[in-house]
């Protein structure tokens, strides 16, 4: 489903001395459907940063990121766009969203976006944030307000909504307290089930342990720096 | 030309994807020897928001001109998809056409709602206005979508038969989308939308015209100097500098991995908050 070959990676930085810096050469990896692949290596090795790429956030300077038939290196941001619409979901650690829009809402548009019945996909959001203990008393109100935790938490919610066949999750347990955090690598294992291709970083090694099913370590791929 | 233009397009649309709703084709505007914007093409798909940020005087606001017809490009093209004739270049096409197609299939939004708003006219007015410009002539019909548009734009019915001077900036700017999008648009122009708004009014500002592109399937091209604001609304953007375009991408890419030295310097100059 996710299929990596060769990608390389630097950035360009114009405004500091025209610096460029390498930090990607060569990765390859493959991902099936209802497989989790885990991203290892050191802070900075460059996990965010790969995937990152697949998401078709950061460019990639050579080498191909096909999703099913969709080259995310080479394809048109209206393609990705699609990708992103329909099969490709991404758990960041961080929650972005218009102020003053209800957390249902927030949790439901994924599903509006791929044209799912409103009264179905809203029906799905209330689910989600129960099982993942957002009191109900929260779901008419902005998310911008909550405490970090219970942003995390409505961020997963938004990103299983949906049920893309392909899933890129950075540190989806981080910082939550052992309940939540069992619900969420639950929700992994459905996604899993239902034969999603995920790539995940863990910083939880019994999270990683539980739904991973190989680790690829992403030093491998980081250039040496002249020290 | 416009023969084989359209059968281009129809070719293209055969192959699974939707023809553009719009295609700029090099588009250039000079002010004598001084250059306003050059080079400039692109394609806008239906359902597709596109920012186009840059300093003042980078051309952006030329450039939105051009494509409105507001202004005569030097040269260039602006196919737009009509719906009765397929694609046509806008800026050939004669001034009475023009006319209808920024009455009906085109909206656009000006920075200060006084240009885009007949100060005069009832809030009801306004928004009838439009309607009746297309041949709406009912007036119980008129009053009632009118009334409608008001409350999609939260202002409140009792407030219909007042005049737009007697409202704050956020409103008479939610009043000026209202009268825009009553005749169902296809493509909306916009610059500046929020622009000299307080935050609150702008986060609301911005959560209307999210739903607006969603539910109505609108495209619409949006200039503006703020990068938070893009990043909510445009799927895609495009950075602008004396006139050129120095780098277009998906929104979320261009500023989260910028690759021209502008663009890595507009970043980098954003307060955080």
């Amino acid at each position: 489903m996710i299929r990596i070959e060769n990608v390389s990676k630097s950035f360009a930085l114009h405004n500091q001395g025209g610096a460029v810096i390498e930090v990607m050469t060569g990765a390859t990896l493959a991902v099936a459907p209802g497989e989790c692949v885990a991203l290892t290596g050191n802070s900075g090795a460059g996990k965010s940063t790969l995937m990152r790429m697949i998401y078709g956030n950061y460019l990639t300077a050579s080498g191909s990121i096909r999703i099913g038939d969709i080259d995310v290196a080479s394809a048109a941001p209206r393609e990705i766009l699609e990708l992103r619409r329909t099969t490709l979901g991404y758990v960041s650690q961080f929650l972005r969203v218009v102020p003053r829009v209800a957390t249902l809402e927030v949790v439901a548009e994924p599903l509006l976006a791929v044209g799912t019945d409103r009264e179905a996909a809203l029906a799905r959001a209330r689910d989600l944030l129960t099982r993942l203990n957002i009191p109900e008393t929260l779901w008419g109100l902005s998310p911008t307000t909550f405490s970090g935790g219970e942003q995390q938490r409505v961020n997963i919610a938004r990103g299983f909504a949906h049920t893309y066949p392909a899933m890129l999750l950075d540190e989806p347990t981080a910082s939550l307290d052992a309940t939540n955090r069992d619900t969420v690598l639950t929700l992994i294992e459905e996604a899993k089930g239902r034969c999603a291709a995920i790539i995940g970083i863990f910083h939880d090694a019994p999270a990683r342990d539980r739904v991973a099913d190989r680790e690829v370590d992403v030093s491998a791929y980081t250039p040496a720096r002249a020290a | 030309m416009t023969e084989t233009m359209h059968s281009e397009v129809a070719h293209r649309a055969d192959e699974r994807a939707p023809a553009p709703l719009l295609s700029v084709r090099d588009i250039r505007k000079t002010y004598g020897s001084y250059v306003g914007c050059t080079d400039v093409s692109f394609d806008l798909y239906p359902g597709e928001v596109m920012g186009i940020v840059g300093e003042s005087g980078s051309g952006k606001s030329t450039l939105l001109n051009c494509l409105a017809g507001h202004l005569a490009p030097d040269r260039g093209e602006v196919l737009f998809d009509t719906r009765a004739e397929g694609p046509r270049d806008t800026v050939t096409m004669s001034e009475p056409e023009r006319r209808m197609l920024s009455r009906t299939d085109w909206a656009f939004v000006h920075q200060n709602p006084r240009d885009g708003l007949r100060m005069g006219v009832s809030a009801g007015g306004n928004v009838g206005e439009r309607l009746m410009a297309v041949g709406a002539r009912n007036y119980g019909a008129i009053r009632e979508s009118a009334t409608d548009w008001l409350g999609r734009v939260e202002i409140a019915d009792t407030r219909i038969d007042d005049r737009p001077s007697a409202f704050s900036g956020g409103m008479q700017q939610r009043l000026q989308i209202a009268r825009n999008l009553v005749t169902g648009p296809r493509l909306v122009f916009m610059d500046e939308p929020t622009g000299g708004l307080d935050v609150s009014v702008q986060a609301r500002l911005l959560d209307l015209m999210r739903g607006l592109v969603r539910e109505m399937g609108l495209s619409a091209i949006i200039v503006t100097h703020d990068l938070a604001v893009v990043r909510l609304l445009a799927h895609r953007l495009m950075v602008m500098k004396s006139g050129h375009v120095v780098e277009a991408g998906l929104t979320d890419q261009v500023l989260d991995d910028p690759q021209h030295a502008y663009t890595q310097l507009l970043v980098s100059s954003v307060l955080q908050v």
